[in-house]
């Protein structure tokens, strides 16, 4: 750009190509390092199969964004750059502003293509396995159970203000802790017996809402042993943000031990809980509020 | 002094009146720490007294509402709090007289005693794991701790039953109680899992949401 006259010329192809070259050296030094240097460390970790999976659309995700951010980026750097004043003195207006119908063919030609893929590639990850999301009462995405693992159906009985978990294949056992085996395919059945509470298993990958009278079914598949954070992820009262606690991942000989025991313990309460059922109305039996 | 010069002096002044008023605000909010009772120490142990009335004394802001008190039983002496002061690691005995009708727990499994010592309670004198989910009045419950006590309610048919507290234990109640041991240091909060909100959206409003009724704190210290 020079000034001549009082008006302002703008050399354009020159400035493009140089927006251009700057642009792809930033991605070729940004994108690897996001890939490789921040992306493994992205959450929720790697505590699980699905866990493990959003990571990588995490991943996905951000490699994708780095461009176009580095493009935002490096074009107003350039400009600020290329088209400071450098005589203070005198003040020149710029040359209007006109319309770039390339510019905008691009440019809808570009993010069009992105978000259509990501369109796609959401889609073929939820339906792969449910990406530990809740699916409603009848799931679409059922993965596989792991090669030498097992499934195991755990239901999570959320109220104000905590969480509890029955396993129906041990006698319908309730307990207020969770553990779970490594390398088995978790169903969990989350539901609700007051207000909506959602069950998020952090390092698990797993979010679920808990919805009363609602089966609402997120499946996960464990890995090796691991020590996981529970919360409650949806304003659920006054203890909301109190509403947690923590479960394990523990080899299966661990798993068996434990939910033998709790079936002993918890014997007097598991006499008095009703029958396993995928949703409960549960009401209060003479004052009821 | 000129106009302007007014002007400057009034606009510093509402400034400053203004300020003050905010502080005033803001320290007596963060100075507005509720009651609290501490445990008893004697030569048998540490202990602590509770009571649930199925009302708040009449003076009371919500004289209407179900609510735990701190209790010296000996003096009849009622607090109206619900943060109570316990020493760490420290096996302490509970004692909670209950003066409610049974409401019944929305989760039966609350009908068992967890977290407590040997896992038993002992109710009016006798020892028990668990009472019927449908007798039950009120839980205290420390879920971070995984201490959960059932309260058995009073007969419909008690034929002295207390309304507001105070309630002196010539009325007709039940006699809880349990040994647990404290954790480390900190503070832990406590909720009853009854729907025992009379009149609210099923009974788990007013009273159950508010700390200083069926909620508080366990300090540990």
């Amino acid at each position: 750009m020079s000034e001549q006259g009082g008006t302002l010329n703008v050399e354009g192809p020159r400035h493009w190509r140089n927006v251009v070259v700057l642009w792809l050296i930033a991605n070729v030094i940004m994108v690897p390092i996001v890939v490789f240097v921040l992306g493994p460390g992205l959450p929720p970790g790697n505590g699980s199969v699905e866990a493990s999976g959003q990571v990588t659309d995490n991943i996905v995700l951000l490699s994708l964004a780095t461009p176009v951010a580095l493009g935002v980026l490096v074009y107003l750097g350039y400009v600020l750059w290329a088209f400071r004043e450098r005589t203070p003195e005198v003040v020149v207006d710029g040359p209007p502003i006109r319309g770039n119908s390339s510019v905008q063919f691009w440019w809808l030609i570009v993010t069009t293509t992105l978000v259509l893929f990501l369109a796609g590639y959401g889609t073929v990850r939820l339906l792969a396995d449910g990406s530990g999301g809740g699916q409603g009462p009848n799931p679409i995405a059922r993965p596989a159970v792991p090669a030498g693992g097992s499934r195991l159906v755990v239901q999570v009985v959320a109220q104000q203000w905590q969480f509890n978990y029955r396993f129906p294949g041990y006698g319908g056992v309730e307990t207020n802790q969770i553990e779970l085996p490594e390398n088995t395919l978790v169903q969990f059945n989350v539901t609700s017996l007051d207000v909506i509470h959602s069950f998020w298993a952090y390092e698990l990958g797993v979010k679920a809402d808990a919805n009363p009278g609602v089966n609402n079914v997120a499946y996960v598949t464990t890995k090796g042993p691991l020590i996981f954070h529970v919360r409650c992820a949806e304003l659920c009262g006054v203890w909301h943000g109190y509403m947690f606690n923590q479960g394990r991942v523990v080899p299966k000989a661990q798993f068996a031990a434990w939910i033998a025991q709790q079936r002993v313990k918890f014997a007097p309460a598991t006499k008095t809980l009703p029958p396993y059922s995928k949703t409960y109305f549960p009401e209060p039996l003479r004052r009821g509020g | 002094m000129t106009a302007a010069g007014k002007r400057i002096v009034g606009i510093t002044v509402f400034a400053a009146i203004v300020c003050v008023v905010i502080g005033l605000y803001i320290g007596l909010y963060l100075t507005n720490v509720p009651g609290s009772a501490a445990a008893t120490q004697t030569s048998s142990g540490t202990h602590l007294y509770l009571g649930t009335v199925p009302a708040a004394e009449t003076t009371d802001r919500h004289p209407t509402w179900v609510s735990y008190y701190a209790v010296d039983a000996n003096s009849a002496n009622w607090q109206h709090v619900t943060t109570y002061v316990l020493p760490a690691n420290t096996v302490v005995t509970v004692t909670i007289y209950n003066y409610d009708g049974a409401s019944g727990l929305r989760n039966p499994w609350f009908g068992q005693a967890t977290g407590t010592i040997g896992g038993t309670i002992t109710l009016n004198g006798k020892q028990t794991k668990a009472i019927d989910p449908d007798d039950a009045s009120h839980v205290f419950s420390i879920p971070q701790i995984g201490l959960a006590v059932p309260l058995e309610g009073v007969s419909d048919n008690a034929k002295n039953p207390c309304g507001n507290a105070p309630c002196s234990l010539s009325y007709d109640h039940t006699t809880t109680t349990f040994t647990f041991r404290t954790p480390g240091k900190g503070l832990y909060r406590w909720q009853c899992f009854v729907p025992c909100a009379a009149g609210y959206i099923a009974g788990f409003g007013g009273p159950m949401q508010t700390v200083g009724y069926m909620d508080g704190f366990i300090k540990v210290v």
